[in-house]
């Protein structure tokens, strides 16, 4: 079956020609499926530069890539036809950091709801888009009355990032792509926001790609977890099993500096080498700060090596013992849930 | 151990066209000397400005009520001028996002030396040399950093560099106002180290701000909680989240994510009230589960000792309300 969205060996790089050293890659070689019928919440997690973002740019289309092809139901994005445009801006929806800076200040909140509406022609009068409106509200738990016809300035944050899920939903998109949707809400909203996102993925059976820092909240809210470093997916796999017993050393450093909100589990043993200047690094990205590197880290770049079973894999030469799994079937990590 | 801080009844109003504005709204607090206070609340809770209302950075339209002693001397009543040689000498604090409070063209050693120099501390150039390079080492800066200029540096370095001007007199008491929240999970776990292991070593106390529960659970021995300007519970950390007792801090403890607990999601309902002109009564009336209907929302509770050291503005816990309230039903 072909794949709702596929990166086929996507690179995206700045600031120069890909290969020029002056460039500096985003994304190396990332290759990775969603598939419409398995409704999971799949976490992308890293650190700022780990390329997260990058790989959001490129999945809604706002980023070209410099090499591969992003595939929207197995065709390239830049070379749809108009319908087929309409159809992949649709069906692919996102949420994103910020929810002050998705407003126009001008405009009253329903504007953001009503351009799709008008955009994509859901609505055949005004009292049914205003019911379309008011239901999308009421799903996100906010109520109509007290949301439509307000100033983006006149809501709280929380309401504001609702409002913006509430618009992705507008469109029965296939996709929804959740760029830290709550690291601008507080803590005592941020429950229920990450409530509804998990809500909506098994009401209307959607596949959410949530793209984080935040190591808590996707342990609690995603079923998958992909760790990403400097452009390369480092370890992939059940995030239970991933947070709790991590296997890349990197995954260990950034899962024992979680601050976990529990006096009683204070942070874990931190191991990271002081950082060693490695020039013409040829091999492994972390091998700076890697506590285990040896001499094979740095000739080449590990591959996925299987954990366990092989229900998830790390790329590191620490499991070296253990199969490979080819990048491209990275996303048969991620069988669907129930 | 004796009390560094005590702060009495601190109330900082803004008084603006659209009302008063209650920022902090009459918080009473004390800091035992050495020891690390967390301050918690969501956005809008008073946090910051009843950090600055400490170090009397509050400017017109708004005003500082109450007393905030240090060390024995009331920082409300003492002149400009004396004030504002407590500041960074005796109280330092540590800004929110160092990202923007660095100055761009200035290098780090210039920005070091200036509240020195400014606090009338006299240096030959190879004294405030060797100064500046042991300051950026007690943060676990390389003294080739002092040359550089902001921009140079990352979020991390430039947060320890706000971390060294902050140390660089000796304060009793350092407030650090979110000093990790741009900073990835890594780094801000190094940074904190950094900070709780001078705290230790220079015997300074702390006062932590943030809104991350996760941090103050790792780095803090006291927890106050924030709400609408209000105090809503001080407790010690342990006990802060082994028996919280107000319904706020109840809720928001158990809406954080833990291990071992997943796809569990409990929110809070509703939001904080305006802080502008607010409603009488408990400020968390709104949204508690357990407000007594038409009781809460009338005065609010009084802020007291309920245990030894555990402090909690609600009515559940006065006797006087379970009266009402069992007479009610």
């Amino acid at each position: 079956m072909t794949p709702l969205m596929e990166l086929r060996h996507v690179y995206k790089v700045f600031g120069g020609k890909l290969g020029s050293p002056k460039a500096n890659v985003a994304l190396d070689d990332m290759s990775f499926a969603v598939e419409e019928d398995y409704p999971n919440i799949i976490t992308i997690a890293g650190e700022s530069g780990s390329g997260k973002t990058t790989m959001l740019m490129l999945l809604l289309g706002f980023y070209e890539p410099s090499l591969g092809e992003v595939d929207f139901r197995g065709k390239n994005i830049y070379k749809l036809n108009k319908d087929e445009q309409i159809d992949f801006r649709r069906n692919v929806q996102a949420v994103f950091q910020d929810p002050f800076a998705v407003y126009n200040p001008y405009y009253k909140v329903d504007n953001l709801l009503s351009i799709p509406i008008k955009n994509f022609k859901l609505a055949s009068s005004k009292d049914e888009a205003y019911r379309m409106m008011s239901e999308a509200l009421t799903k996100v738990g906010l109520r109509p009355e007290e949301t439509l016809g307000r100033f983006p300035h006149q809501l709280s944050g929380g309401q504001r990032q609702r409002i913006a899920v509430a618009r992705a939903l507008i469109l029965h998109p296939k996709l929804l792509v959740a760029d830290e949707p709550v690291s601008m809400v507080d803590a005592s909203l941020r429950a229920t926001l990450l409530k509804q996102i998990r809500e909506l993925n098994r009401d209307l059976k959607i596949p959410v790609l949530y793209i984080t820092h935040d190591l808590t909240t996707a342990y609690h809210v995603s079923d998958y977890i992909m760790v990403l470093y400097h452009g390369s997916v480092m370890e992939a796999g059940d995030v239970e099993k991933i947070i709790s017993s991590p296997k890349h050393p990197y995954t260990q450093l950034l899962v024992n500096s979680i601050p976990w909100p529990d006096p009683n589990h204070p942070w874990g043993e931190a191991v990271e080498a002081t950082r060693r200047v490695v020039t013409g690094n040829q091999g492994c990205k972390f091998l700076s700060r890697c506590p285990h590197a040896f001499e094979l880290c740095s000739a080449s770049v590990p591959p996925l090596y299987q954990i366990g079973n092989g229900e998830s894999v790390a790329r590191c030469f620490l499991y070296r013992s253990s199969g490979v799994l080819e990048q491209e079937k990275l996303s048969s990590l991620f069988p669907a849930r129930e | 151990m004796s009390k560094l801080l005590e702060i009495e009844n601190l109330k900082a109003y803004f008084y603006v066209k659209a009302g008063t504005v209650k920022a902090v709204d009459g918080i009473s607090l004390e800091l035992e000397k050495g020891s690390k206070l967390g301050i918690v609340g969501e956005s809008g809770s008073g946090k910051t400005t009843m950090a600055l209302a400490i170090l009397r950075m509050i400017r017109p339209p708004g005003t500082i009520q109450g007393k905030v002693s240090l060390d024995g001397v009331d920082l409300v009543t003492l002149s400009g001028e004396e004030m504002r040689k407590t500041r960074l000498s005796q109280i330092a604090m540590i800004p929110q996002g160092a990202m923007n409070c660095l100055n761009p063209v200035m290098r780090v050693k210039d920005q070091i030396l200036e509240g020195l120099i400014d606090h009338g501390v006299r240096m030959s150039k190879s004294d405030s040399k060797e100064r500046v390079r042991a300051l950026l080492e007690t943060v676990d800066l390389n003294a080739h950093v002092a040359d550089m200029y902001p921009h140079e540096l990352s979020g991390g370095m430039k947060q320890r560099v706000t971390v060294a001007i902050a140390i660089a007199m000796r304060p009793k008491l350092v407030i650090a106002d979110e000093p990790t929240s741009a900073l990835d999970v890594v780094i801000q776990r190094q940074v904190m180290d950094t900070i709780t292991r001078l705290q230790k070593e220079l015997g300074v106390s702390m006062v932590l701000i943030g809104h991350d529960m996760g941090l103050m659970a790792q780095s803090v021995d006291r927890l106050a909680v924030m709400y609408a300007g209000h105090l809503a519970e001080v407790a010690d950390i342990r006990e802060m989240f082994a028996e919280p007792l107000h319904p706020y801090t109840k809720l928001l403890i158990s809406s954080l994510p833990v291990l071992g607990k997943r796809g569990v999601f409990l929110g809070i309902p509703g939001v904080p009230p305006s802080v502008i002109n607010p409603p009488p009564g408990c400020p968390f009336y709104v949204r508690c589960p357990s407000r007594i209907e038409n009781f809460c929302n009338i005065e609010a509770p009084k802020y007291q000792e309920i245990k030894p050291h555990h402090f909690v503005a609600c009515y559940l816990y006065e006797p006087s309300a379970r009266v009402k309230e069992g007479g009610k039903k």
